[in-house]
């Protein structure tokens, strides 16, 4: 097992390793995709009180929870990458990022089209649009901080800091701004307060679709990683042999 | 060896007491810039007394937090230029407590001279003399929070040419919790409201800070000097 892990450390055996991991996901990721927004879209009742604009929720739930389990992934690597200091996580942890930052961009843009047919208003300061909206700029600013550093390995040390830093303000920021929310009381409706009230016919179609984001995240996450090592070891003859290959 | 580095600790904020004295613009510039932030808000609001008496924790709160984030870029550029950072990194003491030197230096220059002007623009926004107090303790609660946070960020980019918008965008996300604690406890006292629980919770931030933030500013200067 270890000596497995050792030998992935060599980003010529992680390009390949991913390489065959990738269809092991992507497949997956295409039928979960194709049933889910079939079963979601179509399939599934419309709501009695939100009519068929409710269906956003099948994008918008998902790509939600993802945003802030992409931020995990993310943190778990930097730190595997300060401990170890193995290439690969650094990797790993920067493919994270931009990913991280779409699925939060496009929990946000759904949030913001669902909200207004129910709420009347593009935006409301509602807690968790608020902490997804700070989520998003703790990505940002790790995008930034990453391409700051002309050197990829000084880089990693420093993202990988922040990363760590980030993920134990996560939880505090996500409770403070619920706590602002409760204290202001605003006029919004929570309409999806209660998950309880889901019936099974919208919770199966959901369920399918948060399962076919995970492979999604996995098949981008292996692409953009072996992007990634190609772009580290240009200089190399492997990713030379690589490239004629291709 | 605790005795020798609490002695080191000493000569560090000696010497950075003696620069500061000599450099003045360095922190009396975040601290004028504070002021006149806060003057800024009156006049494009307009000098309605009940608009400015609601907002004003906020802006008292939003502006120290910006004067704060003003100061950083300077919290380690200068030892990093002449390589006294460096030379601190290879001390057989405590690098962790050296920063937290560092870092209390910082909060004395920068935080500390808010808190006292803070009465002043509390005047300007018509706040009374029992808000005026609350607004006072959760800065002085929350402020050292700022420099502790902070000083992770400035230690992130200080090998950066132009590190100092850099700074803004990592560190500001992390400053949201502390301005909403800060900025409602004096809103909710003059609702009348019990803010204990809005002090605790700043206090419980600071805490934190002062426990982990000078390890991750530590981690942050090596990685930075390499």
């Amino acid at each position: 097992m270890f000596q497995f892990i050792t030998k992935l450390a060599s980003l010529r055996n992680f390009y390949f390793f991913c390489g065959k991991l990738l269809p092991w996901f992507a497949w997956p990721t295409l039928i979960l995709m194709v049933v889910g927004l079939y079963w979601g879209l179509v399939e599934a009742p419309a709501d009695y009180q939100q009519k068929d604009s409710y269906r956003i929720i099948f994008i918008h739930v998902p790509a939600a929870w993802m945003s802030m389990f992409v931020y995990l992934v993310m943190a778990l690597s930097a730190a595997a990458s300060m401990i170890w200091k193995t290439k690969a996580s650094e990797v790993v942890a920067n493919s994270c990022a931009p990913i991280g930052a779409a699925f939060t961009f496009l929990a946000l843009a759904t949030g913001s089209l669902w909200g207004k047919p129910m709420w009347g208003t593009w935006w409301e300061w509602d807690a968790r649009l608020t902490s997804e909206l700070v989520l998003l700029f703790l990505y940002l600013g790790y995008m930034a901080l990453q391409s700051a550093f002309e050197d990829k390995r000084t880089a990693a040390r420093a993202t990988s800091i922040l990363a760590i830093v980030g993920v134990v303000n996560i939880p505090i920021i996500h409770y403070s701004v619920e706590w602002w929310f409760t204290l202001h009381q605003g006029p919004t409706v929570q309409v999806m307060k209660d998950k309880q009230a889901m019936d099974t016919s919208m919770l199966i179609p959901l369920m399918i679709m948060a399962t076919a984001f995970k492979f999604y995240f996995a098949t981008v996450l292996l692409m953009f990683s072996r992007n990634e090592v190609l772009e580290r070891e240009s200089h190399t003859k492997w990713v030379q042999e690589e490239r004629e290959r291709l | 060896m605790t005795n020798s580095s609490t002695h080191a600790l000493k000569i560090l904020l000696w010497r950075d007491f003696t620069l500061a004295a000599r450099n003045k613009s360095e922190w009396m510039n975040p601290l004028l810039f504070f002021i006149f932030a806060a003057i800024l808000f009156p006049l494009g609001i307009g000098p309605d007394t009940a608009i400015l008496k609601q907002i004003a924790p906020g802006i008292i709160w939003i502006v120290a937090l910006l004067a704060a984030l003003l100061s950083l870029d300077t919290m380690f550029r200068a030892d990093y230029d002449d390589g006294s950072l460096e030379q601190l990194t290879m001390s057989p003491y405590s690098f962790a407590t050296l920063i937290l030197g560092k870092v209390s230096i910082h909060w004395i220059l920068t935080g500390l001279p808010l808190i006292l002007l803070s009465p002043l623009l509390a005047t300007f926004f018509h706040l009374d003399a029992a808000s005026t107090l609350i607004l006072m303790q959760t800065l002085l609660l929350g402020t050292p929070v700022l420099s502790l946070v902070g000083a992770i960020g400035s230690a992130l980019t200080v090998g950066l040419k132009r590190g100092s918008m850099l700074i803004s965008l990592l560190v500001l996300p992390l400053y949201v919790p502390v301005l909403i604690f800060g900025a409602n406890a004096v809103s909710a006292s003059s609702a009348g409201l019990d803010i204990s629980g809005h002090l605790m919770l700043i206090g419980s931030l600071l805490v934190l800070a002062l426990t982990l933030a000078p390890m991750a500013t530590a981690a942050a200067l090596r990685a930075s000097i390499g």
